[in-house]
């Protein structure tokens, strides 16, 4: 069957089998890598990207089901001004060491700087809650998120994908 | 948010390790930013599975439902029939090509797919290559096996019944289930101490099985060109160079014709040390269908059937005096090894490095004896962070130290001061043999306690405690040994573990280094670049570092055991001393001045007493390269290289303390705060050495209190998937607070210790010290992990049961 959907601002038609997951259509059809895929189960959290700006484990949706829709990946989190200041906090304060949950982790902490610009300690290891780190102990994360808070500015995003 | 406090270098730490002098030291070591961050962060790491090869099929592994039986009959025909299937593959068919069974790390056998029987649930049966990862999984279900019941060997104490079925029947001779004895320490003179002995504690002490589960599962591409007979081998590989030799032994590919790659790793844990039968399978895939083929297993897959880790069982003993001087420890161990031995230890040492059991202590005597057996469960006891399992001797001390000081109603924090070795003791000679290289545990202690403000923490403990809250304060304490060779004692299946280093300087002054280790986001790409610009006076930015590729990188055992830092990295830095002391000759013939008339000053050779003269590393090495006219003897490059054979391991320590409060109600354990000082020697990144901890917390907090692979009576895993194998999430672990103190390695070139485990090995009795310590009004001096809220609950009804 066919499906046609906004991937990182551009629209993209392809045919799929209809039980492809989003996430296997992402990785394998797109060859779009930098989302991840870590369980069978829909708790690990590495497969999230955002469909019209929400954090979605994209292995629990089917390609199918993203048809029409506006999906964001970890590829298109920098904007043309550089990088996200999502993504520059996870580098400046040592949030991802093998850096295989990093994506999701980054694309939750967009989606939750999107509604919340300031959020505190609990409300940023909420967010994350549903995603697991095997590497870090989460702090260091929830230390990048506030970086991000901290320099909005750091570089421009394009509020259009997540608005 | 995280208080860190110094302790300033101690003048004979000065001595010992010159390169810790602040003032002129050169701008290697200190907190940068990781050079394979930009990467990650854009989405673009190449993991194993985001490598398409042209043509490339995908391969799927057809799994064994049950524990044990014999196998009747396995029909493929409906799955070749699957119009993308181009293989199917079955133990007969590898019966013929020799490689139906292949060598394990431990001196065992283990079957690549099943021919006789099957041994544990998830074990491998078929293997089946199709164009694409949807359809092997389809003809997967094609495929028919009969099966024939047999009993299984569920629980490890029933293994050696006289009665038990015997699982290893395809061993000539074989008629029970015991693998192995070993002991280290003197039994007799053990039993003198502990006869005499005013006070005796003993304790059934589980560790049980659990998972490193790492992000990103195993898997392996082959891609076999059959003209040349070369074999290029994409793997998740911890140790890409033994796999490689291993892999030459085994497929009779000859080495020189075998690449291994080790991409991006999305975590190892030990996980990625061995070698499965998926990844061979992908080899006989290929060679087979003459195409790459990927195999890549999902999550069950990974839970179920590669290495697990632990699943110990230790009656542990301390002998003591009143006042609370501890005189000496035994255990006696049974261990679970699955259904085959496919541990990875250096040879001689069947139980890992467990006989460190005698912890941070000065003991007069210790006695371990551990007994490995068969069981209807999956093979490995590889890792998860611990050290060749010190692990579970830690836990084990950890927690009998916590055992003798309710028996002696002391203060477990003051039970401990009063036994550590002492500063002056080192180097230190256990009571098992291990050479603990240096030590300084009161400082480091003192500071975890007045960090956490340790005496308020007990005030508020005595109130809440009169109010019926249950609040628990868990310390420990403990001594690694990491970093292993020396390779004359210490090999895996005959390769010696020592690590290779080649350092080269390009013309204009850059360099790169090769290493024989493999990074699983430890950061060796920033941690190796900077321990070279530290040696050679260049900036890290300017070092490129090589690694997990056979064809381009020097031989070496690899990344597990907390092994990098202390082996590749004296690798280094002895290659890059190589290259500053041919750097001097060359300086000298470009200045017309004598060698021994320069010195070596902020990354420069420069004219004694003439400062002004002097030629940086980028001058020399353009020298070198050009035209300039060479001393006898030296050849124009500034390369080197280095195959270090550490003369003896490390021995990081730590002190770590843990706050719980547990709802009384329910039994559930909120971990409220938690402290860890750690020392491991000369720190090269202290944002890396931070990372590497704070994960090891989060794993230690995992295994205390959730994580945990159970077996039903029939031998099915009960921890199969993440719904089932709980792992914390950002809501379970606190803030992590840390601290270190810093005693270098007298021995090792640059005094680093390895951090890579430390927090995993010391986390666990930390937390299981706490939940024990909140249970005490119950009467509760001991419960196994995991204390989830269940087990918990149990405790708090007086039934504290062993979870196996
Ligand atoms: S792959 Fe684990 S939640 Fe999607
Ligand atoms: S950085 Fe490795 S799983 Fe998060």
């Amino acid at each position: 069957m066919q499906v046609t959907m906004t991937v990182n601002g551009a629209e993209v038609t392809r045919d799929v089998e209809p039980r492809q997951l989003l996430v296997h259509f992402l990785r394998e059809t797109l060859g779009l890598t930098g989302t991840h895929w870590g369980c069978d189960t829909s708790n690990c959290g590495t497969c999230v990207v955002l469909v019209d700006g929400l954090p979605v484990k994209s292995c629990t949706q089917l390609a199918a089901m993203t048809s029409g829709h506006e999906v964001r990946t970890v590829e298109g989190l920098a904007g043309g001004a550089g990088l996200d200041p999502v993504q520059q906090g996870f580098m400046a304060e040592h949030g991802l060491q093998c850096g295989f949950c990093t994506p999701g982790m980054m694309l939750t902490a967009r989606a939750l700087l999107d509604r919340d610009p300031d959020p505190d300690e609990a409300t940023i290891r909420e967010a994350i809650s549903g995603q697991i780190c095997r590497c870090t102990g989460y702090a260091t994360i929830v230390r990048s998120v506030r970086w991000a808070a901290e320099h909005p500015a750091a570089a421009a995003t394009d509020q259009e994908v997540t608005a | 948010m995280t208080a860190v406090q110094e302790r300033s270098p101690m003048p004979q730490e000065r001595e010992a390790n010159p390169a810790m002098d602040a003032p002129d030291r050169p701008i290697g070591y200190g907190r940068v930013q990781r050079k394979e961050d930009p990467r990650f962060v854009r989405g673009k790491g190449r993991y194993l599975d985001d490598i398409v090869l042209p043509g490339m099929l995908h391969g799927a592994i057809l799994r064994s439902p049950m524990a044990h039986a014999r196998i009747v009959s396995i029909d493929t025909t409906e799955a070749l029939a699957h119009p993308k299937v181009h293989a199917v593959v079955t133990g007969k068919d590898l019966e013929g090509l020799n490689l139906a069974w292949a060598p394990t790390l431990s001196a065992d056998v283990q079957a690549v797919l099943a021919t006789d029987k099957v041994r544990f649930q998830g074990q491998e049966v078929a293997f089946v290559v199709a164009e694409d990862r949807y359809s092997a999984r389809d003809a997967l279900e094609l495929i028919d096996v009969e099966y024939e019941d047999l009993p299984p060997v569920v629980d490890v104490r029933r293994a050696l019944d006289a009665d038990a079925p015997v699982i290893r029947d395809d061993l000539e001779g074989r008629t029970d289930n015991h693998i192995f004895d070993w002991e280290a320490g003197d039994a007799a003179e053990t039993e003198v101490v502990f006869a005499r002995a005013d006070v005796v504690v003993s304790e059934e002490v589980v560790y049980p099985r659990v998972h490193p589960a790492p992000m990103e599962t195993c898997g392996a591409i082959a891609d076999y060109e059959p003209v040349e007979g070369r074999l290029t081998l994409y793997e998740t590989s911890q140790a890409p160079h033994a796999h490689r030799t291993l892999f030459a032994m085994v497929a009779g590919i000859p080495e020189h014709k075998i690449r291994v790659v080790s991409p991006d790793i999305g975590g190892g844990f030990g996980n990625k040390v061995g070698i499965y039968p998926g990844y061979i399978l992908a080899v006989v895939g290929s060679i087979v269908t003459g195409k790459p083929v990927k195999w890549v297993e999902d999550r069950s897959e990974n839970l179920m059937s590669t290495s697990f880790a632990r699943d110990y069982i230790m009656r542990g003993e301390v002998a003591a005096t009143r006042e609370g001087k501890i005189l000496a420890v035994r255990t006696k161990v049974l261990a679970d090894h699955g259904a085959f031995n496919a541990t990875a230890q250096p040879t001689k040492y069947p139980a890992g490095f467990f006989s460190i059991f005698t912890g941070s202590y000065d003991l007069q005597a210790a006695h371990c004896s551990v007994t490995g057996v068969y069981t209807n469960k999956a093979p490995g006891g590889v890792a998860y962070a611990c050290s060749f399992r010190v692990t579970e001797a830690v836990y084990l001390v950890e927690r009998m130290v916590d055992v003798l000081a309710a028996e002696l109603g002391m203060d477990p924090a003051e039970l401990r001061l009063r036994n550590f070795i002492k500063p002056e003791q080192f180097p230190y000679k256990n009571k098992t043999g291990w050479e603990y290289d240096s030590g300084d545990y009161e400082p480091a202690l003192r500071m975890a306690m007045e960090q956490i403000g340790y005496d308020e923490l007990r005030r508020e403990q005595a109130e809440k405690r009169g109010r019926g809250e249950l609040m628990g304060i868990g310390v420990s304490f403990f001594t690694e040994t990491v970093g292993a060779g020396p390779r004359k004692h210490m090999d895996i299946v005959g390769l010696g573990m020592a690590d290779g280093a080649e350092v080269r300087v390009h013309p204009t002054g850059k360099a790169v280094v090769r290493l024989s280790v493999q990074t699983q986001g430890q950061g060796h790409e920033t941690t190796f670049a900077q321990i070279l610009a530290e040696e050679l006076g260049i900036p890290p930015e300017d070092v490129d570092v090589v690694h997990g590729d056979t064809d381009q990188t020097p031989f070496g055992l690899g990344t597990y055991g907390s092994r990098s830092t202390p082996v590749s990295g004296g690798a280094v830095a002895l290659a890059a001393r190589k290259v500053k002391d041919k750097a001097r000759l060359i300086a000298a013939a470009m200045l017309e001045t004598r060698p021994e008339d320069l010195e070596w000053e902020k990354g420069r050779w420069s004219v004694k007493g003439d400062p002004s003269a002097g030629k940086t590393m980028a001058e020399i090495a353009l020298g070198a390269h050009g035209t300039v006219e060479l001393p006898e003897g030296v050849d124009g490059n500034l390369d080197a290289e280095v195959t270090y054979d550490p003369p003896n391991l490390t021995f990081p320590f730590g002190a770590y303390i843990c706050v719980v409060d547990v709802d009384p109600g329910t039994g559930k354990v909120h971990v409220r705060r938690f402290v860890a000082v750690d020392d491991c020697g000369t720190r090269i990144n202290p944002m890396i050495v931070e990372g590497q901890i704070h994960g090891g917390l989060a794993d230690g907090v995992g295994m205390a209190l959730m994580e945990f692979i159970g077996f039903d009576e029939q031998g099915n895993c009960l921890g199969g998937s993440f719904m089932d194998y709980l792992i914390p999430t950002a809501m379970e672990v606190p803030d992590w607070e840390t601290g270190y103190t810093v005693t270098p390695s007298p021995h090792h070139p640059i005094g680093a210790k390895g951090i890579g485990e430390s927090a995993t090995v010391g986390s666990p009795p930390a937390v299981v010290n706490a939940v024990v310590d909140a249970l005490a009004p119950f009467g509760i001096r001991h419960m196994d992990m995991p204390c989830t809220p269940a087990r918990v609950w149990e405790a708090m009804q007086g039934r504290p049961t062993p979870p196996i």
